[in-house]
C-alpha cells in the first residue's frame, strides 16, 4: 500500500503525513512537486503547509506545479487524494473539490484542538470512522474559512458530501460550519483541521486522526 | 512594449475581513464619511509588442487561470494607454 505525500516549496507537515501513514499500516512515499509522474503510488495526501508562501491565493501557484498534472489525472480516474489545510487548498485551486477557502473572519491565525463530526463515512478517506461520530484533532490555519455560493452548498449538503463539521465553535467562519468536504466520487477529500497531528499517543490531542489514514489503507486492501 | 492592469476583487458577497479591518481603522481615525471598505488586488502586466485582438484573449485567460479564482473572486482586464 503506497501513498505518496507531495513537497511543495513550503510544505510544513510532509514528514508527519509520512509518519501517520506509516502508522496505519501504509508505506509513504515521498514525492517532489516538480516531478511529472506519481511514482507508481496507490493514494496520495497533499499536506499543509503554505506552498509558494501562500503567495498570490493559498494553493494557487501550487496547482500549476508539474506534480499536480498527474495527481488532477489520477484524481479524476478515482485515485483516493486527501488534502489536508494547504492540500485542501490547492484542491479547490484545482477545482477537484467545490469551493474556496479565504482568510479567517476573524482574521487571526487560529490554533487549537477541535471537534468535528464526520458525517460522511463513506469516502476513501472516512470510512474508519462511524457516520457522525465525534473526534478531536489540532486545527491550525490563517485561511481556513470554506466559502462556496448557496447553490452549491445546498447540494453538497443534499449528496452528503460534507465530510466533517466544526462542533461546538466554528474556528475561522466557514460557511455551514463546514470543516471538509469530497467530490461526488468520494475519492477527492479535503480537511482543514490535522489528522495527522492526532496519531500518536504522548503528542496532542489523542489518536483521532489516525482513522483517516486506517481508512484508505483498509480502502486499498479490499480493493486488492 | 503594452502595459496591461488587471485588478481582481472578492465577488461582493464574500466576506473580506481585510476591508472590515481597514474600514475599522478609518472608524477609529475619524473618518467616518467611508461606509464601507473592500480590499483588492492589481497587477500590472508588461506585454511584448502592441497589443491586439489575440493576446488581450490571452491576457482574459490568464486572468481567469491564475490571477483570479473566478468561485470567489472578479477581474477586470485595462489596457494603460
Amino acid at each position: 500500500m503506497k501513498i505518496g505525500v507531495v513537497t511543495f516549496p513550503g510544505s510544513l507537515d510532509d514528514v508527519d503525513a509520512s509518519r501517520a501513514v506509516r502508522l496505519a499500516g501504509g508505506e509513504p512515499v515521498a514525492l517532489w512537486h516538480g516531478d511529472n509522474d506519481l511514482a507508481g503510488v496507490d493514494a496520495v495526501v497533499l499536506p499543509g503547509g503554505f506552498s509558494y508562501g501562500d503567495y498570490l491565493r493559498c494553493g494557487a501557484i501550487a496547482r500549476f506545479a508539474p506534480v499536480m498534472e498527474a495527481l488532477v489525472d489520477a484524481a479524476r480516474g478515482g485515485m483516493p487524494v486527501l488534502g489536508i489545510c494547504n492540500g485542501f487548498q490547492i484542491l479547490c485551486e484545482s477545482h477537484l473539490l467545490p469551493g474556496a477557502l479565504v482568510r479567517n473572519d476573524h482574521q487571526r491565525f487560529v490554533c487549537r484542538d477541535q471537534m468535528l463530526r464526520i458525517e460522511n463515512a463513506d469516502t476513501a478517506w472516512t470510512s474508519a470512522y462511524e457516520t457522525d461520530q465525534e473526534i478531536v484533532v489540532p486545527l491550525k490555519n490563517g485561511e481556513g474559512g470554506f466559502v462556496a455560493d448557496e447553490a452549491t452548498l445546498d447540494s453538497l449538503e443534499q449528496e452528503g458530501r460534507v465530510v466533517a463539521r466544526y462542533v461546538g465553535v466554528n474556528p475561522n467562519g466557514s460557511l455551514r460550519d463546514i470543516a471538509g468536504v469530497t467530490n461526488e466520487r468520494g475519492n477527492v477529500v479535503g480537511l482543514m483541521p490535522h489528522p495527522e497531528h492526532a496519531v500518536e499517543a504522548l503528542f496532542g490531542a489523542g489518536l483521532d486522526g489516525r482513522g483517516f489514514f486506517a481508512s484508505v489503507v483498509q480502502a486499498m486492501a479490499d480493493r486488492s | 512594449m503594452a502595459r496591461v492592469v488587471v485588478d481582481v476583487m472578492l465577488k461582493p458577497e464574500i466576506l473580506d475581513p481585510q476591508g472590515k479591518a481597514v474600514h475599522g481603522a478609518l472608524d477609529r481615525l475619524g473618518f467616518e464619511l467611508v461606509t464601507d471598505v473592500r480590499q483588492g488586488k492589481r497587477f500590472e502586466l508588461e506585454v511584448d509588442g502592441e497589443m491586439d485582438d489575440e493576446k488581450l484573449a490571452d491576457v482574459n485567460k490568464l486572468a481567469e487561470t491564475l490571477l483570479s479564482n473566478p468561485v470567489i473572486e472578479t477581474y477586470a482586464v485595462t489596457v494603460a494607454s
